[in-house]
Order: structure tokens, then C-alpha cells, then sequence
């Protein structure tokens, strides 16, 4: 179970403090898939960013004893001076990961070959963020979190992906944040729209999609 | 209003031990790649460059100096007072502007900036130790000085001057977060305490009322306690450990209230 108590976070600005959103609260339990709709700028960012522990919410705390994963594939983390096996092997550490068994997982999800062994400078952008959808599920977690539809590789790659998340991985909890209903009417159990400075949590994905459009300005 | 908390998931105090010795772990092993490599002696000029300073500095001491005396005090006065010198003017130095490149590694939750604080400074730590170790011994081996008459003494006064610079460095690495002015400053601050550390003189030799001036620096302290455990019967020490070790306590306060400070205020790209 992972519980969002009240968070709000504002950022400060060259005229005053601006509040992202106010006293967000949602609840989400093991394997249970929660979307989460919102408009560019609404802060979907932000939230996914403090639910994984990257920035600190201004007010409220985040409890639970579920490990969260980072926003998937993303590769910022990434030193690019190093090569994609250092990355990797530094990541299994912080992780506590045995690095052997998790580069022959990657290196065949990700299909990078002699690659592994250059430095990531070196990488396509989609080359690095296959890498890093590869480490994420590699180190594996209880909840993912999914920043927008995972967009990665070519189709079959992205066949692939989603085989690994919604198939083999689908007794994990999952935060797929989107502005694409579609997505998450077919993926989630329920959906919460971002709009209006906080968070609405609807049961039913119509009410849910129909908030969403009410609210077309974030 | 800073009340914002991050609890996920709970850990016992022993489990976060484990986990942040094994983020420390991995940050050194990322650093250590990172800087020097896989080329020639890799990781070995972490020991070789502060060789390489110390080395150089007691030559040209040495050379300066040896009119007035015997060189079997100038090598020893040298290796104490350069290494007294690496320790807490290269610890802040790692640490001033450290966070900005490692912000992407926000992204790891167990990461946190004293980690990477902590890594560093262990780092660094390591290598002017191993430094200092390996160059009293090849100098006592070519009797250029004689081992210390006390290394207990030489290890609590060098590990005083460690604390002072984890302390002072994380101070001016968290704050070089909050504004960039730090960055400009902690350079020209550098060279001018190095004259006032207490590396290239004896507080002996000082004047009486230029001396208590002197003694405010804490270095001058942990200088005096390397130097009284390595040749204490050729010269009077002057240094008051609790003093010292009360303003490296400051700040170390100071630096944890400010790395907590400057964590609420990260945003990683």
C-alpha cells in the first residue's frame, strides 16, 4: 500500500510561490492499477516525480511499504560518460541486484549487443531509454510508475514492453499517468483527473473521462 | 509549511545502515570509473597526485629551507603540514558544486545528497591517508625523517583535521546549492587560509600575541597534534583538541541543517 496524505507542492518563482497542486490524497494497494488524467501542465510531472521520491512535496507525506520504481524508462539517471554495463552494475548496487543476472536480462529485453560496452554518450535516444526500461524491470518493484504511455522502440519492441509489464508483471501495483484516456481506460481499475490545483478521484472511468474533458484548461 | 515527508517504504534503522552503506559503496565505484578511468594506472592516481603535491612541496621546502638546519626536520615538517593541507582544503573542494551533476541520481530514492557527500569525502579521505602513509614510509626509508614518536597522536590529529574538513566541506557543498557565489569564494578563501593553517610554520615560532589569533583556525590545531605526535621532543605544540573538536562539531550541525535544506529545494532535470 502506498498513501499520498494531503500533499501539496508549490515551486518558488521570481513573483511569489506558485502552487502546482493542493492537499492531493489517494490510496493505492498492491497490484491495483491507478491512472491518472491530465492536461499539459496540470503537474502530472510533479506528482510522479514526488511519488518517486525524486522531489520532496512541499506539505503532506507519502507512506507505504511498497518499493516504487523511477518514472519508467527514463534515462536520465544515467552517467553518460560510462557504459551501459557500469550503468548497470552501479544501479544493481544501490538496489541491491545481482548485476550478473540482471545483464543477460537486459541485454537480451533490450537488444543492444556489443553496445553494453560503450559509453552511453554513444547511445540513440532510443537506444538509451530501451536501456532503461531494460534496468527498470531487471531491478523489479512492487508499484511501477509509468510517466505517459511507454513509447519506446519500434512496434514490436513496444509489443514486447508491454508484455513485460501488463502480462508478466501484472500482479504489480502501477501509476500510469497520461493525457491519453484511451490508455488508461484500457490499462487501469480506476482513474483520478489532475485539474482545477488538485486531484479527483472518480470509481467510474466515464465520470472520470468526462471531468477530465470538462476541464480541458489544467 | 516545511513539513513535506517521504516515508516510502519504512525501513529499520538497520536496514537503512545497509542500504546507505551499499549506495555509498556504489557511488565510490561510480566515482572512482568516472574520474579516472580504465587507462594506465586507473585508480592508482588516487594515491599518486597527492604524492605527487607532497613530494614536490618538501623538495622545494627542502631546497629553501636547508641553510637553516637539518633536512631530517624539513621532510617531516613538509609531509605533515602538505598533508594537513590536502585533507581539509580538498574535501570542500570535491563537495563545493557537487550537487548540480549528480541531481539525475535523485532518481534513485535510496540516493540522497549525504551520500554523495559521503562518498566523496571518503574518497578523498582515503587517498590523502594512503598518501600520507605511504610517503612517511619511503621518506623514513631513505632517512629523510624518522617514523613519529607517538602515531597515535599523528591518527587522532589527522583525524581531527578529516572531521573538520567533512564538516566545513559539506557546509560549503550544500550551501554552493543555494547560491553559486560560494563557488567563487571557497577558491580565493582556500589560498588565503593556507599560509594561516599552521602548515608552513610552528605556532612556536610565532609571535606570543600573533599566536591566540592563529589559534582560532582549527586546522592550526590538528596541524600542531600531527606534528607533536610526529617530532613532539624537537618542538613545543600548541592546540586544544576539545576546541577543535567544538567547532567541527558547529559545523557539522550547520552542514546537516543545510543538506536538509537544500534537499526539500532539489529539482532534478
Amino acid at each position: 500500500m502506498i498513501r499520498l496524505e494531503n500533499i501539496s507542492k508549490a515551486y518558488r518563482t521570481r513573483t511569489g510561490r506558485h502552487w502546482v497542486f493542493k492537499d492531493v490524497g489517494f490510496t493505492i494497494r498492491r497490484g491495483e492499477k491507478i491512472g491518472i488524467l491530465g492536461r499539459n501542465g496540470a503537474g502530472k510531472s510533479t506528482l510522479v516525480r514526488l511519488i518517486g521520491g525524486i522531489e520532496q512535496p512541499t506539505s503532506g507525506r507519502i507512506v507505504g511499504d511498497m518499493s516504487i520504481s523511477w518514472p519508467l524508462a527514463f534515462s536520465g539517471a544515467f552517467q553518460h560518460s560510462l557504459t551501459g554495463l557500469d550503468n548497470l552494475k552501479f544501479i544493481c548496487r544501490i538496489y541491491d541486484k545481482d548485476p550478473e543476472e540482471a545483464a543477460v536480462a537486459v541485454e537480451e529485453f533490450a537488444e543492444l549487443g556489443r553496445y553494453m560496452k560503450e559509453p552511453i554518450k554513444t547511445y540513440s535516444a532510443g537506444m538509451r531509454a530501451r536501456l532503461g526500461f531494460g534496468i527498470s524491470l531487471a531491478v523489479d518493484f512492487d508499484c511501477f510508475l509509468i510517466d505517459e504511455i511507454v513509447a519506446v522502440g519500434d512496434k514490436r519492441f513496444q509489443e514486447k514492453c508491454y508484455d513485460e509489464l501488463f502480462v508478466k508483471r501484472k500482479d504489480r501495483a502501477m501509476i500510469i499517468v497520461s493525457h491519453n484516456d484511451n490508455f488508461v481506460r484500457q490499462r487501469c481499475d480506476r482513474a483520478a483527473v489532475l485539474a482545477r490545483g488538485t486531484l479527483t478521484e472518480f470509481e467510474d472511468m466515464d465520470e472520470a473521462y468526462a471531468f477530465y474533458q470538462a476541464n480541458e484548461r489544467g | 509549511m516545511d513539513e513535506g515527508r517521504q516515508e516510502v517504504p519504512r525501513t529499520s534503522f538497520m536496514q537503512s545502515l545497509a542500504i546507505q552503506r551499499r549506495v555509498i559503496h556504489a557511488l565510490i565505484m561510480r566515482e572512482v570509473i568516472t574520474r579516472f578511468g580504465r587507462h594506465n594506472i586507473g585508480f592508482l592516481w588516487l594515491f599518486v597526485e597527492p604524492m605527487i603535491f607532497t613530494v614536490g612541496v618538501t623538495l622545494i621546502w627542502g631546497a629553501l629551507k636547508s641553510v637553516h638546519g637539518s633536512n631530517l626536520t624539513i621532510a617531516a615538517f613538509a609531509v605533515t603540514g602538505y598533508s594537513s593541507v590536502l585533507v581539509w582544503r580538498n574535501m570542500p573542494s570535491r563537495l563545493v558544486d557537487s550537487i548540480e551533476p549528480n541531481l539525475s541520481l535523485m532518481y534513485h530514492r535510496n540516493v540522497r545528497i549525504f551520500d554523495i557527500f559521503a562518498g566523496r569525502l571518503l574518497l578523498e579521505g582515503v587517498s590523502v591517508a594512503t598518501s600520507f602513509l605511504v610517503l612517511t614510509i619511503i621518506f623514513a626509508a631513505v632517512g629523510w625523517l624518522s617514523l613519529p614518536e607517538d602515531p597515535f597522536k599523528v591518527v587522532v590529529g589527522w583525524l581531527m583535521l578529516a572531521w573538520w574538513g567533512s564538516g566545513l566541506g559539506m557546509f560549503v557543498g550544500a550551501l554552493s546549492h543555494r547560491s553559486e557565489l560560494i563557488d567563487k569564494f571557497w577558491h580565493p578563501m582556500q589560498y588565503l587560509l593556507f599560509p594561516l593553517s599552521g602548515s608552513a610554520f610552528l605556532v612556536d615560532a610565532l609571535p606570543p600575541e600573533f599566536r591566540d589569533w592563529v589559534l582560532i583556525l582549527p586546522m592550526v590545531h590538528g596541524v600542531e597534534c600531527v606534528r607533536d605526535g610526529f617530532f613532539g621532543s624537537e618542538f613545543v605544540a600548541h592546540y586544544d583538541l576539545g576546541y577543535m573538536a567544538t567547532i567541527n562539531l558547529i559545523f557539522t550541525l550547520l552542514a546537516l541543517v543545510e543538506i536538509r535544506r537544500a534537499s526539500r529545494n532539489l529539482v532534478p532535470a
